[in-house]
């Protein structure tokens, strides 16, 4: 019986040994990298794109979005993104391009289902959430402030 | 560009970029290791953090520093969508500001549609 116990705690202390750890700062660091680089690919598109004559800074940082998720989309068609994504964690989530790759992926999973049933059905059953509770609490945010605004005197 | 035309005011600008946008998703991380937060939440929370810093005007002195760092994450969505409804709202009344989030965000959300459409039709997915 204590034999038992004490082969227990050591199969214990074995299987511990053995499990990966889930490294805290190796993720982290990881997340980090790849979530400044992608902001830095942002960055270089939108100074990129606002150097062409008549563009301002706010509509190359939309041009520069909208690369990122076309870019992201098509890595994802690729199934580079997935590589990426299995390391970067939040930095590969966070960005706009995690946005963009939630959408493709779960476009692309469900074709198989059909093109209506499949993948116009569940393209945002990931993104869903986000864009649910964007309209809503912009909405409240809007409204909010045109309050304000009235009581301020200002409209 | 706040920060001066020379090569270091560039090379700092980048600096910032990276850090500022590698801090929001290290903070992400830290919410995934120690909460049992899902991603899908986690975007909820930074989307909902980007609307209310745009509301409070403080979204916009924020990000003519931080750039792409901030305006690359999902707060830089939100910030959009709030900027949208607020200044649709003081324009055209307070219905607009049910329409102006999605008027500022549309090039995004409707060129992501359609590439997710197509890429879902020409792609197969790969097994896992």
């Amino acid at each position: 019986m204590t034999d038992n116990a004490e082969r227990n705690a050591r199969y214990g202390k074995y299987v511990e040994w053995i499990s990966p750890k889930t490294d805290y700062t190796h993720s982290l660091v990881k997340a980090f990298v790849a979530g400044g680089l992608t902001c830095v690919t942002g960055e270089i598109a939108r100074n990129l794109l606002g150097m062409i004559p008549g563009v301002t800074d706010e509509q190359a940082a939309v041009f520069a979005s909208v690369l990122l998720v076309v870019a992201a989309i098509f890595m994802t068609g690729l199934g580079v993104y997935d590589a990426i994504a299995r390391h970067g964690g939040a930095g590969s989530f966070l960005p706009i391009t995690g946005f963009a790759n939630a959408m493709s992926s779960a476009a692309m999973e469900f074709r198989a289902e059909g093109l209506i049933t499949g993948t116009a059905v569940k393209m945002f059953s990931v993104v869903g959430p986000v864009v649910v509770n964007g309209v809503v609490w912009s909405a409240a945010a809007g409204v909010l402030r045109y309050i304000v605004a009235l009581i301020w005197g200002t409209i | 560009m706040i920060l001066p035309d020379t090569w270091w005011g560039w090379l700092l600008d980048y600096v910032i970029v990276f850090a500022s946008g590698g801090l929001l998703c290290a903070l992400a991380q830290i919410l995934i290791i120690r909460t049992r937060l899902t991603p899908a939440r986690i975007l909820v929370l930074f989307l909902i953090a980007g609307i209310i810093m745009q509301t409070l005007g403080i979204y916009e002195p924020l990000s003519a520093v931080l750039r792409s760092g901030i305006a690359v994450p999902i707060t830089g969505f939100g910030a959009s969508l709030a900027k949208g409804a607020i200044e649709t709202a003081l324009s055209d009344g307070p219905l607009g500001a049910f329409a102006g989030g999605l008027i500022q965000t549309a090039y995004g959300v409707g060129i992501a549609v359609a590439a997710s459409y197509v890429v879902s039709v020409v792609f197969k997915p790969k097994s896992k």
